[in-house]
Parts: C-alpha cells; structure tokens; sequence
C-alpha cells in the first residue's frame, strides 16, 4: 500500500520527497502530505473500513504511511458518546462528546498522533524518537515508544508537576529536564534535531505526526452513522488538531465516504491564552504571540504554528472562536462530570465551557448536532481542581455516626 | 552608521555566508528590495509580490513589523532588523 505521493510547502507549493523534513527550504513554510486521492477511492470503502479491528489504523489508507501499521494497534476508536444529559441542560437536541479520555495507551488524544509518528519514524529506520512536551505528548511518545523498542529522549521544562514527570518517568524514557519554559526547550529541541539523527515526533516528523489527528475527524463521521455532524468544537494549542479535523471531513468527501460533510468547526480556548480565538474575533489571520498565563496548560502555547491555518479553516467552515476563563474551566470540568460521567483534563473543560457559550450566544443552532471534543483525562490535571471540589464527609465507624451524616444531605 | 540586517542561516548562502549586513534606512520592504540588489535571490525568499512571506518573521528592535507596520514599517540608521524563519530548524543549511 502507500498512497503518499510526496510532501508539499503548503506556502509555495514546492514539492518534496518523502523524507523527515518539516519545513520548506525556499520560503520556510511548514511541509504537508499529499496524498493520491483517486486511488485511495478505489482502495477504500465504508465497508472496508467497517470489517477492520476498531483503532485508529482502520483508516490507514488516509494516513502518511507506506507499509503496514507498527505502533498502536490499540490506539484510537474511542467512543462518541451521546451526551443526553448536557444536552438538556443546554437546551439543544443532539449533543455528543467524542471521548479521548480513555485513549490507548495514555489517556490522551496524542496517543494517535504518536502511533502515525512512530511508525513513520520506523519506517524512515530511526532507532531513537524524542519529543518537547509538557505532559500529554511526553507520555505518549514514552510508552508507545516502550512498547515499540525505540531509544526515547524526552524534554520537559524542569518546572513540570511532579505527577507529570512521574507518568512520563514509568516508561523509562530518557527524560531531560531543561532550565526554562516550553518555549526554550522547543527552541532547544530545534537545535538537537538539526544535529541528532533523531525522530522529533513534533519537528522533522510533524507532517506525519500531524496527520493522525485526522482520525478524530474519521471517527466522528463514522460512529455518527457515516455523517457529519453540523458543529464540532476543538481545543486549540497550535491550532494544528483543528485543521486536521477538518481535513478529515474533507478528505472522507473527496475519496467517496461521505457524499456531503461540512461541518462549522470552532476553536476553543483558555482566556489566558487565546491568540487564535482573538484573530478569529478581530476577523483576522495575523496571530499575536502571547504569554499563557492559564489553568489549562495542555493549551497554553503562545504562539500557535498552526493559528493562521485554524483561524482559515474556522472562516471557511462557518465557525468561529470563543474563550473561556480559568473558573469557567473548572466549572466546565466539573459539570460534564456531573452530567456525563467523563472527567476531562483542563482541555475537556475549555471545550465544554465553551460550547454553552456559543449555544447562549447563537453560534450554535439548538436542532443541530454538535460533537465536543474531549482531548485528554482528567486525572492527568487533579491539581487543576484542588480546592474546587467539595470535601468528604468525616464520620465515626459505626451507624450512628453515618445516619447522622445521612440525615444533613 | 546604517541598519543592521541579521540573516538567518539558511540565506546566508546569498550573503557570502555574512550572518550580519547592512540595510538601507527607508520602508523594510524597500530595504529588502535593496538588499537584494546586492544579494540576488534573498527578496524573493522572504517576500511575495511586496508581501513579507507568511513564515518569514522580521523583527524590527526586537519588535515583529506585522504589529508595527508591517511592510511599511520606517527603519532608520542604527536600528536593528533580524529576518528569522517562523519554523525554527529544517535542514542545517541547505
């Protein structure tokens, strides 16, 4: 198989080999995968796709890959689940939440992006993968990379929660603790990919790695019964999982999945850190680097690479960008819990919090069906909630003490 | 004393392999059209059709010029341009 005919500077247009470049060497736009789309449409079908094992490589004809899946044979393929309880609360008719909590192996959406990188890393026969991450990526690329032999250098600001470290660190990766900010150890990790022969998940393997986000979008079409729904709301870091999802919509109509697909796609984001959502809101592409200053950290990146890129995607579907502060966060956190029974990361409430924005505020139709995505669990960001929740309630170990508890709540 | 023009890496190939050169006062646009005179090749690497290229960041002091104004933006003798790739990396110096 393999239907990669190359990459391409999605700037100028200059074409590529399939090698692990990311950027374009005459006017230094990021690199993309260019598939052959009219031979995908003879290879796949609903019902191909309907006979393969439910991970994320049942799509593997849409992913940059040239041999068979290598990593991540469980990743992927988690449930979207009908959110009737949200949907009342909100006042809408159909309300799903497109659950990556319980994503194999590590509990977020970059498990899939990870089994696309890693394979692809194998196949261009590297022996060591390494990654720049505060915490989700970092996670995943050590136990995915455990599990597929690979040697794993893993920066992380030295600063990072020592419950992070901790789920990083179990893998035994080698984890390197820089002195500085996310914005130092990307610099850094810059630098090393220029002069190790390493594969960089999100640096010289980006364009691969970035393509597996798209499944979420494959995902969603399918398990709503090979339609798309009419809004999907997306977390924004880079920007880079909103294009993608979007991308998926789009490649599923070009190659004969879906007659029809397009959905509103809308960008949600933290108020203290919101460089996209404030383009989007000033209805322009320039983005405004900031410095994150927010509760949600698995979003906080100030200068988003992929931000001009979702702020068109988000225009061209119909969408649009809402924040949300970090006690709206929290709160958003704590009532899909409530309602749902999912405990999302930091994200997950972004997400949330902000879909009942744009629900009071018109941007979402009440008879539509909206699709949240929830990128990552929630025990990942326990902290997050300290002092939110409330307490245990004390009691002696007998009845009495109990009943007497009982009869106050 | 002119304008001090930081050239990245991967275009000091059209500058002789000079990291620093020296700029024209006058609108940064023009200023790279001048450079250009002297360094065949570099405007067109950084801009399009008299549009600094979206992944091309010029930052004027230390300030990006897409929140001053942008192509437009006046430099003076003494002032400091840096043209830095907006993806830092790729391959070495080719």
């Amino acid at each position: 198989m393999g239907f990669v005919t190359g990459l391409q500077c999605r700037e100028c247009g200059r074409k590529y080999n399939i090698e692990p470049i990311y950027v374009c060497e005459f006017c230094f736009g990021p690199l993309e995968v260019v598939y052959d789309y009219q031979e995908i449409k003879k290879a796949v079908s609903r019902t191909t796709i309907e006979g393969r094992a439910e991970n994320l490589w049942r799509y593997k004809e849409l992913m940059p890959i040239e041999g068979e899946p290598q990593v991540g044979l469980n990743s992927g393929f988690t449930p979207l689940i009908k959110a009737e309880n949200l949907a009342s609360l909100f006042g809408v008719k159909e309300l799903y939440i497109k659950d990556d909590t319980v994503a194999h192996p590590t509990l977020s959406f970059k498990d899939r992006v990870v089994a696309v990188a890693l394979t692809k890393a194998r196949e261009f026969g590297f022996d060591t993968v390494a990654c720049a991450s505060t915490g989700n990526l970092a996670h995943s690329v050590s136990a995915h990379g455990a599990k597929a032999g690979f040697n794993r250098f893993i920066f992380i600001p030295a600063s990072l929660e020592a419950t992070k470290i901790v789920a990083s660190l179990v893998f035994k990766p080698n984890l390197i603790a820089v002195d500085g900010n996310y914005d130092d150890v990307n610099r850094l990790c810059s630098e090393i990919a220029n002069k190790y022969n390493w594969a960089f998940v999100n640096i010289n393997i980006r364009p691969f790695y970035a393509e597996g986000s798209k499944t979420i979008g494959f995902e969603i079409a399918e398990q709503l019964g090979w339609k798309a729904p009419d809004n999907v709301i997306v977390p924004c870091a880079s920007g880079s999982l909103l294009t993608k999802i979007w991308k998926a919509f789009k490649e599923f109509r070009e190659v004969g999945i879906l007659d029809e697909a397009s959905p509103k796609i809308f960008a949600a984001q933290a108020m203290g850190c919101n460089p996209i959502v404030t383009a989007i809101k000033n209805d322009t592409d320039v983005i405004r680097p900031i410095k994150p200053d927010t509760v949600a950290k698995s979003l906080a990146i100030g200068n988003p690479a992929d931000g001009f890129y979702a702020c068109r995607v988000v225009k061209e579907s119909g969408g649009y960008g809402e924040e949300v502060t970090d006690d709206e966060i929290v709160e958003g956190i704590k009532l899909l819990a409530r309602t749902e029974g999912i405990f999302a990361e930091t994200a997950g409430g972004v997400t949330v919090a902000v879909t009942r924005k744009l629900i009071e505020k018109g941007y979402i139709d009440k008879d539509e069906v909206t699709v949240i995505c929830v990128t990552g669990n929630g025990m990942k960001t326990q902290e997050a909630l300290q002092g939110k929740v409330s307490e245990p309630h004390h009691i002696k170990p007998n009845l009495a003490s109990f009943e007497e508890i009982l009869s106050k709540l | 004393m002119a304008v001090k023009v930081r050239i990245p890496t991967p275009l000091q190939r059209l500058t002789d392999g000079q990291e620093v050169v020296e700029g024209k006062p006058g609108k940064i646009i023009e200023m790279i059209q001048d450079l250009d005179s002297r360094y065949p090749g570099l405007a067109e690497r950084v801009s399009e059709g008299g549009k600094i290229r979206r992944f091309v960041n010029i930052y004027l002091n230390e300030e990006d010029i897409r929140f001053l104004k942008a192509e437009e933006t006046e430099v003076k003798d003494g002032d400091e341009v840096s043209i830095v790739p907006a993806i830092a990396g790729g391959r070495g110096n080719l």
